[in-house]
């Protein structure tokens, strides 16, 4: 059986942002079940009682000195931007037509 | 071909330290070699000439005015494409940061100038450091220096192909799964992970943060050593580098190199030495079991049960942090923005961006991290490959009790040609079966060339505990002193 369906794989897409075409979508639902059957096998160890791992470095909050450093200007913090506008990165419209009138 | 093309750091350095020849002729020498070779090869996405000769230069004039020149002022370095260089493009291997010249250094790229090296360009990768085989690139793929019908590894091949094609003798490369021993074990030449926080992450484009290492690639354990030392130690703007010095790899590598590895216990894991490995790799890796035992190591077998499912909870945890981490990519504060016709919304740009800019195995990890993190998945799959990361973790701990260092062939396979596993996405990621315990446990892991199979190189890998990178140079140069080093055939 399929560990994933192509209109799983359709709502994995929208959720990560990504505008896949429809032949993607029908080469990834294969590949991705491949890879989802394989990396089960997780499942397969006894570890209920384990606890996780997120890190491999035992990590405390850290914190700096509240001091004044030198830091980039505006103008090489916008130099990658694709667009900008008085200092600002411009984004596209964020609301849709009927919301905005 | 150049003479100086061939040197060490370590000579190179000496003699421009020593007046005998400049870093300037030193420089002039690599970037003949790369213009004869790269269109063949394909290690490099941008040379940089002009910033190559001019720190070349500086070091030149340091020198004449007397000062004192650091251990490795003068030697070309070959810098992997996923590092932050000020003013010097920085794709990652991917459309969507095509044409980003970053404001900033990345602090090992920084610490690489002070050290007065001269950073030649940016080398190939696969997409995001995304694959083993740097045909991911956007870019196209790398050649093997070794057969240029074949990978060199990856996602660092091009710092490995650049190292093999004497196009510079320093490399520097990043290890999230094996990036940096996969590729050092298909082209011959050596490649450390240093230990998880011994080297900052400040200016790393992100992949899997928990996993990603950057470290040094050579033609030799010592150099690899000399360029580890420069670049490692602790970093304030990295939360996850580690507040101790650099375990002495330099001194370690110098030992190691006397050929006496007396008093050193080295253990053999059981489970990577079975039928997963390929005839040629096994037979290259039993004979340097017998050069370390020569040398006085002693050798045992240890069983590490678990390490038979890192492959898979690997490829929960890097894609589940690879989706988030790659969520910055939006077509807003850098690089690609795709479809804003004034009449899109920000998130149909956004998709449309991604979806031009990020390659298939980008798309894919995306969406199985997407997938393991989403609710009523969760404990089932990454919950469960962060557990299954602790028992890992363990097995290394018990295995360290009983042994100095592990070792294992550092692939299963040597060099595959180009285009034999693209179409099965599973199957590229079994080239980095024996290299990805490592990353999960977060411990330093060398792999040094131990021998040739059908012509093509095999490494060795050796596995040290956490913070002790010094035990691993030990032994790999004390078997490169046994076994040599390998040159590729002419290209």
């Amino acid at each position: 059986m399929a560990a994933i369906s192509r209109e799983e794989v359709a709502h994995l897409a929208r959720l990560s942002r990504l505008a896949v075409t429809e032949e993607e979508l029908d080469t990834f639902a294969g590949q991705l079940d491949v890879i989802l059957q394989a990396v089960a096998q997780v499942g397969e160890v006894a570890a209920a009682d384990i606890p996780p791992t997120s890190h491999s470095v035992p990590l405390t909050n850290i914190f700096r000195e509240d001091v004044v450093t030198p830091c980039l200007t505006p103008q090489e913090v916008l130099s990658g931007a694709p667009d900008a506008e008085d200092q600002r990165f411009r984004v596209p419209r964020i609301l849709s037509e009927d919301v905005a009138s | 071909m150049s003479d100086l093309t061939r040197m060490t750091a370590t000579e190179i350095a000496a003699l421009v330290a020593g007046g005998e020849i400049s870093a300037v002729e030193v420089t002039r020498a690599h970037l003949d070699r790369i213009a004869a070779v790269d269109d063949r090869v394909h290690a490099f996405l941008h040379v940089d000439t002009e910033g190559a000769l001019a720190a070349a230069g500086a070091v030149d004039e340091r020198r004449a005015a007397g000062e004192e020149l650091g251990p490795l002022a003068g030697v070309p370095v070959a810098v992997k494409d996923v590092l932050a260089t000020r003013g010097v493009p920085t794709t990652v291997g991917s459309k969507i940061l095509e044409g980003w010249r970053p404001p900033y250094d990345a602090t090992i790229v920084q610490r690489l100038r002070d050290a007065g090296t001269v950073m030649l360009g940016k080398t190939n990768m696969d997409e995001f450091a995304m694959g083993s085989s740097t045909e991911y690139s956007a870019y196209g793929p790398t050649h093997n220096p070794w057969d240029l019908s074949r990978i060199p590894g990856g996602s660092g091949g091009g710092s490995a192909a650049a190292l093999a094609a004497y196009e510079a003798p320093l490399a520097i490369g990043s290890d999230t799964g094996g990036s940096i021993r996969q590729p050092g074990a298909v082209t011959g030449t050596v490649g450390a992970k240093p230990t998880y926080g011994g080297t900052s992450r400040y200016g790393l484009v992100a992949f899997s943060s928990s996993l990603d290492t950057p470290g040094p690639c050579a033609r030799n354990v010592l150099d690899a050593a000399l360029l580890h030392q420069v670049i490692g130690g602790h970093d304030p703007r990295d939360s996850t580098s580690i507040p101790q010095p650099v375990p002495d790899v330099v001194a370690a590598a110098k030992l190691g190199a006397t050929g006496d590895l007396t008093g050193v216990r080295l253990g053999i894991v059981s489970e990577f030495v079975g039928e997963g490995a390929e005839p040629g790799v096994m037979t290259a890796f039993r004979e340097s079991v017998d050069a370390l035992t020569k040398m006085g190591a002693e050798i045992v077998e240890i069983s590490c049960p678990t390490f038979a499912y890192a492959l898979p909870a690997y490829y929960l945890i890097a894609p589940s942090e690879c989706s988030s981490n790659l969520a910055r990519f939006d077509g807003v504060r850098f690089g690609l923005r795709v479809g804003d016709d004034g009449n899109r919304s920000l998130e149909e740009v956004m998709s449309l961006t991604r979806e031009t800019g990020f390659g298939p195995e980008v798309k894919r990890r995306i969406m199985i991290g997407t997938y393991a993190l989403s609710s009523g998945y969760y404990d089932a799959y990454y919950g469960q490959a962060q557990k299954v990361r602790t028992l890992i973790t363990r097995d290394f701990t018990a295995a360290f009790e009983q042994v100095d260092a592990l070792i294992s062939p550092t692939t299963p396979s040597v060099a595959f040609p180009i285009g034999a596993r693209t179409a099965d996405p599973y199957q590229m990621y079994l080239a980095d079966l024996y290299t990805i315990p490592t990353n999960l446990y977060g411990g330093p892991g060398i792999s040094v060339p131990c021998g040739l199979s059908e012509g093509l190189p095999v490494g060795l890998q050796v596995m040290a505990p956490t913070m002790a990178d010094d035990r691993m140079y030990r032994v790999a140069a004390a078997l490169e002193s046994a076994v040599g080093t390998f040159t590729p055939p002419a290209l």
